[in-house]
């Protein structure tokens, strides 16, 4: 069978799934809209979350990011995992017990202040609507690829389908829709990871592969890779290459971040108690580190996978033939994302690394390395036909890769319609509103919102690339510092958070588009991005745990200044930090 | 419930979140990174237990800590009595 049919088999397939939950899961009241009535099964909701936090970047791009870097990309690793560990302690099950529908919701009551709330709504907004950029170009690429239309005519089937789940069922179609995409991705993930882990090791699960001997060398799969890298003259795998204290920074921010993505927060609204809050948050990092745990096995056996193809005869052979190149190359080739160029003329491959060429580049008068471009974003989408795997895998893929950021975007835009609807509309525009009333904003919200992504997807700021460091950077340095003290600190008032809020915010976009330019616009950056201009050497990327920090230091100065909470503020955190009488709270 | 044992409920919330923290913190930012080159000396297939830390360990840590902290507050919460 033509491998486009099998694509469109699974694809489609997959998407009549998502449409036949949208219309069983329909939703008939705000509650069904905001937090599917809060009656999710917390290991469902484990496996939702999953989905929901799982984007584009975690499915197609994080195994490229480790493979091209080696030990110093397992920030995102550590980073993107452990900040579970603080939604599960810190703030999941405190908010739940709160039993409000948005994050702003939280922030707006415990601070007494419409204010806060409008700073919430408006990080929230910010930070939401960059992230769904990144996932909206993430599935019209998966879509050109795979399904050989335009990333234009990709774009509109994917919002069509996601209009139909987001708007019709809200929170409830979407948690239903997420399980189903965990299941898709997952499979889609691990299959070819466990292909070529038998390939190249023998043994069946990647994440001992990585660590096993290579059955061709006969030695250790990471000291082959490591062996062969210095040769061809780039870093070794397994060493720390970068700064150690920006690599603990940068992890810092990412944890710090990713447990203050309000799309991720609101998920935790949907289980029946507060005792199922924390179970879930730990079953949502056990269905995500099912992929993260495999990521980096598929990163180092796809690097040395691509060096193998390219040197046939091992490094120190005849690199690989311009006309021997094996089929995927010509597909990928035909996308622009990997590119070959016969510098010297002789017909030969050379891939190496020119800083830092081996003894035989000059001796044998290569003239550049070959391989010129090689998006990493292709090793996980290419892995399938690199280990030469059947077309339905393939297929899978391509199904996998439209479900991760399918089900994240969904995410997304529920937590940027609930904001309008409820925050901005309900709270603070029109108070009087009935329930039928705010059902039809919330659903009017959502097409607006899938609208705008759409937008942006169609024509993307030039910028998606930072976007993802800046979302993470405001989640850090704005919410959860904001939550947290609002949890942890019966005494803070209004004007200390609202403080901590503005100068978290403040500094770290400040600090980003200092380095970056204003709103990325390349030329606009007051200093040149490099390591010598940095503040104490500090990234612009793992800028987010020191907002987080400012964030608190001003919150805790002013509030010394302004005096302690009210007392009846006081008792609702004392209530907040029990799980008994969550169900009374539902109703407010 | 008395204000007293709220207090005491809570405190040993805390306790038991610092606890976590410490070896939150130790097995990403310690064993992972700043401490890998302690570790420098255990190997492990072909790399060595920092590394391993940093791509595997601190990951399955992370998933036992929260698993071990809500079966901890679920006997808490039954101690004092304020479960749902």
């Amino acid at each position: 069978m033509d491998q486009f049919v099998i694509n469109l088999i699974f694809v489609g397939a997959s998407f009549a799934l998502y449409i036949g939950i949208a219309i069983w899961a329909r939703a008939g009241s705000t509650s069904d809209f905001y937090a599917a009535s809060r009656g999710v099964n917390p290991i469902v909701n484990g496996a939702a979350t999953a989905a929901d936090w799982m984007s584009a970047a975690s499915f197609i791009s994080m195994a490229g990011l480790i493979a091209f870097v080696g030990y110093g990309n397992s920030t995102f690793l550590m980073g993107w995992t452990g900040g579970y560990v603080l939604l599960a302690m810190l703030l999941a099950p405190y908010l739940r017990k709160f039993g409000r529908f948005t994050v702003p919701d939280f922030i707006g009551d415990r601070f007494y202040s419409q204010t806060a709330r409008l700073v919430a709504v408006i990080a929230l907004l910010v930070m939401s609507i960059t992230y769904v950029i990144g996932q909206m170009t993430g599935a019209g690429v998966a879509f050109s690829r795979f399904l050989e239309v335009t990333n234009t005519t990709g774009l509109f089937i994917a919002s069509g389908v996601v209009f139909i789940y987001a708007v019709l069922g809200g929170m409830k179609g979407i948690t239903y829709t997420q399980l189903a995409q965990y299941v898709v991705l997952i499979i889609a993930y691990t299959i070819p990871a466990v292909f070529i882990s038998l390939q190249l090791t023998g043994n069946p699960l990647p994440q001992l592969g990585l660590f096993s001997t290579h059955t061709a060398s006969g030695q250790p799969l990471l000291t082959t890779l490591n062996e062969v890298l210095v040769e061809l003259g780039f870093n070794d795998y397994t060493g720390n290459h970068g700064s150690t204290f920006n690599m603990v920074l940068f992890t810092l921010s990412l944890m710090i971040g990713t447990a203050g993505l309000p799309h991720v927060i609101i998920r935790f609204f949907t289980v029946p108690k507060v005792a199922d809050a924390r179970k879930s948050a730990g079953w949502a990092l056990v269905f995500i580190a099912l992929l993260y745990t495999v990521a980096p096995a598929v990163g180092a056996m796809a690097r040395l996978n691509i060096i193998t193809t390219l040197y046939p005869d091992g490094v120190a052979g005849e690199p690989l033939a311009f006309d021997a190149k094996p089929d995927w190359m010509l597909n990928w080739e035909r996308t622009g994302l990997l590119r070959f160029e016969d510098k010297n003329g002789d017909g030969l491959i050379q891939y190496y690394n020119e800083a830092r060429p081996p003894a035989r580049a000059v001796e044998e008068g290569w003239e550049g390395n070959e391989m010129v471009t090689f998006n990493q974003d292709i090793l996980v989408l290419a892995n399938p036909e690199i280990a030469q795997l059947p077309g339905w895998v393939i297929g899978l893929i391509a199904a996998g890769g439209l479900a991760a950021a399918l089900s994240t975007a969904a995410g997304l835009l529920l937590a940027i319609s609930s904001a309008i609807s409820h925050d901005l509309i309900k709270s603070m525009i029109n108070p009087g509103i009935s329930e039928k009333g705010e059902l039809l904003a919330a659903r009017i919200s959502m097409g607006f919102a899938i609208a705008l992504a759409t937008y942006l997807g169609l024509n993307p700021p030039g910028f998606a690339a930072q976007v993802v460091a800046l979302a993470f950077g405001l989640a850090a340095s704005s919410l959860f510092p904001a939550i947290m003290m609002g949890i942890f600190s019966k005494k803070m008032n209004s004007t200390g958070a609202i403080a901590g809020m503005i100068v978290g915010l403040g500094s770290t976009v400040l600090y980003i588009f200092t380095y970056l330019g204003w709103f990325f616009i390349p030329g606009t950056n007051m200093l040149a991005n490099t390591p010598d201009n940095w503040l104490f050497g500090i990234s612009p990327l793992s800028f987010g745990a020191v907002g987080a920090a400012l964030n608190f230091a001003a919150a805790y100065i002013v509030n010394k200044m302004t005096g302690d909470a009210p007392a009846e503020i006081q008792e609702l955190v004392e209530s907040i930090r029990v799980p008994k009488g969550a169900g009374a709270a539902v109703d407010h | 419930m008395s204000d007293k044992s709220t207090d005491a409920y809570w405190k040993a919330n805390i306790r038991i979140i610092t606890i976590s923290m410490v070896i939150w913190a130790l097995v990403s930012f310690g064993f992972g990174i700043v401490l890998r080159p302690l570790l420098s000396g255990i190997p492990i297939g072909g790399t060595d237990l920092g590394f391993w830390f940093a791509q595997q360990g601190s990951i399955l840590t992370f998933i036992v800590l929260i698993f071990y902290y809500t079966w901890y507050m679920n006997k808490l919460d039954k101690e004092f009595g304020v479960e749902e």
